[in-house]
């Protein structure tokens, strides 16, 4: 049977993971390459990198990180963060990433979808959708959570899997940052407008916020996070043989 | 030397970086010459069947391919390469395959529960149907990653091992010196590692 996944989510400037990072045991908290080891060790099911960089130099010392990531680690691994173009796209797969994950690019110029996905296949294009509740709908919002761009989210994320996005990223900005657990409604409501993999993002405080997530929506395929695990507050390994426990099928 | 054929369908860096994890030598290759000197071939993929069919042909390495399974070197299909690898595929119409191995490749849609998502994304367990071979060290109930919509049925007596979804989804395939596996060993952690180093273990004339 196929297993939820565990997906911790990291951002990169420069070549280096931002948001201080901190282990036990690791000697450099800012390397990308040795924290994707950690993760890998402890059971992430996929890793996410979101570059956070503007400038060209800080694009290619994130290259630079991907390919030694891919290198190193053998778990999927998806790339986020300013994709606007097919050039882009074909930047980050030549270093190894085996997804992208769009968001305002796609917003900018929905045919990068569908351009994308017919060069590299659906499975390669993931839609990050930030949404949050406005006057009463599900609203997409734009450049990192700042801009409402008026598009009533489901039928957005229902058109860009037309299109080609064979997953899609639910980042709730209500639920964000709150750490009170998933935003179940929203999640609910992508599920049962798409037949795509749907990732639930944001909102994530404890282990029993997971295992809320997947009883409550059983269609939602994978749990995404930054924070909590990075800190240490929830560890994978636990994580994961709670959720086993709860009868949520997922992979020691 | 193990060759992985370019025929410009998809991302070859993890699949070479996977090798050189496991100690192999590998060369990423679109020259007929250099896959007819090596010891086994793989054949990655990844997109619509039709798509990398025709690029298989025009780029010169069907026959390269169909040259080296004939040689009897081992030869591994991975993802799309292993669904090249059968008689047709119905993805988006009919279309022939490499027709090395019995089966045909065919769409989830219709065939599994609505309630399960398309794709089959992430890890699933492995249903050990006959072992050795590229799978001697696996366990059952290992779990490898997935990323498909279409797969392969009526493969008869070549089936190794499945997956759940819904239905048992044919996960692995070998017979004689062909052999496939719908998941990516190279994206599969430890367990992938270890797929690759057994069929990196097999020798030219030796089926399992």
């Amino acid at each position: 049977m196929i297993t939820k996944r565990i997906i911790p989510c990291l951002d990169v400037r420069d070549g280096r993971v931002v948001k201080g990072v901190n282990f036990e045991g690791l000697r450099d908290v800012s390397d990308p390459a040795a924290l994707a080891a950690h993760y890998s060790d402890c059971g992430a099911d996929e890793l996410v990198f979101y570059d956070i960089t503007a400038s060209a130099e800080g694009r290619r010392l994130f290259a630079d990180a991907l390919r030694e990531v891919a290198r190193t680690i053998f778990i999927p691994l998806t790339v986020g963060g300013g994709i606007s173009s097919l050039e882009d796209f074909d930047r980050v797969l030549k270093c190894g990433a085996d997804k992208v994950s769009v968001n305002t690019g796609a917003i900018r110029d929905p045919s990068l979808v569908r351009e994308a996905a017919r060069r590299y296949g659906d499975q390669c294009v993931v839609l990050s959708a930030d949404v949050k509740r406005v006057d009463g709908e599900f609203r997409v919002f734009a450049r990192g959570g700042r801009d409402d761009t008026g598009l009533e989210a489901i039928a957005w994320i229902r058109r860009c899997v037309r299109l080609g996005s064979g997953e899609v990223v639910v980042n709730s900005i209500d639920t964000d940052g709150v750490k009170g657990g998933f935003d179940i409604p929203m999640l609910e409501a992508v599920c049962s407008a798409v037949d795509v993999p749907v990732i639930a993002s944001g909102g994530a405080g404890c282990a029993a916020d997971f295992t809320e997530l997947f009883r409550a929506v059983p269609r939602v395929s994978a749990g995404l996070a930054a924070s909590i695990f990075h800190f240490g507050e929830v560890e994978i390994p636990r994580l994961k043989a709670g959720l086993r426990e709860n009868g949520i099928n997922v992979r020691l | 030397m193990t060759a992985i054929v370019d025929y410009g369908v998809g991302n070859l860096f993890s699949l070479s970086a996977s090798l050189a994890a496991i100690g192999e030598e590998a060369a990423v290759t679109r020259d007929a010459a250099a896959i007819a000197a090596a010891d086994r071939v793989i054949l990655p993929g990844v997109g619509a069947f039709a798509n990398a069919r025709r690029k298989l042909s025009e780029s010169g390495m069907e026959s390269a391919v169909l040259g080296a399974a004939e040689a009897g070197k081992p030869l591994l299909g991975i993802c799309l390469g292993m669904q090249l690898l059968f008689e047709r595929s119905f993805e988006y119409g009919e279309h022939a395959g490499l027709g090395l191995l019995r089966g045909e490749v065919v769409g989830m849609s219709g065939r599994i529960p609505p309630e399960l998502p398309i794709p089959h994304i992430g890890w699933n367990a492995l249903n050990i149907v006959r072992p050795g071979g590229i799978l001697k060290y696996v366990n059952e109930g290992d779990c490898v990653y997935f990323v498909h919509s279409y797969y392969a049925e009526g493969c008869g007596e070549s089936l190794t091992a499945t997956a759940e979804y819904g239905l048992p989804l044919t996960a692995a395939v070998s017979q004689g010196n062909v052999h496939g596996c719908q998941f990516h060993p190279e994206k599969s952690g430890r367990v992938g590692l270890g797929i690759l180093r057994a069929f990196c273990e097999l020798e030219e004339g030796r089926t399992c």
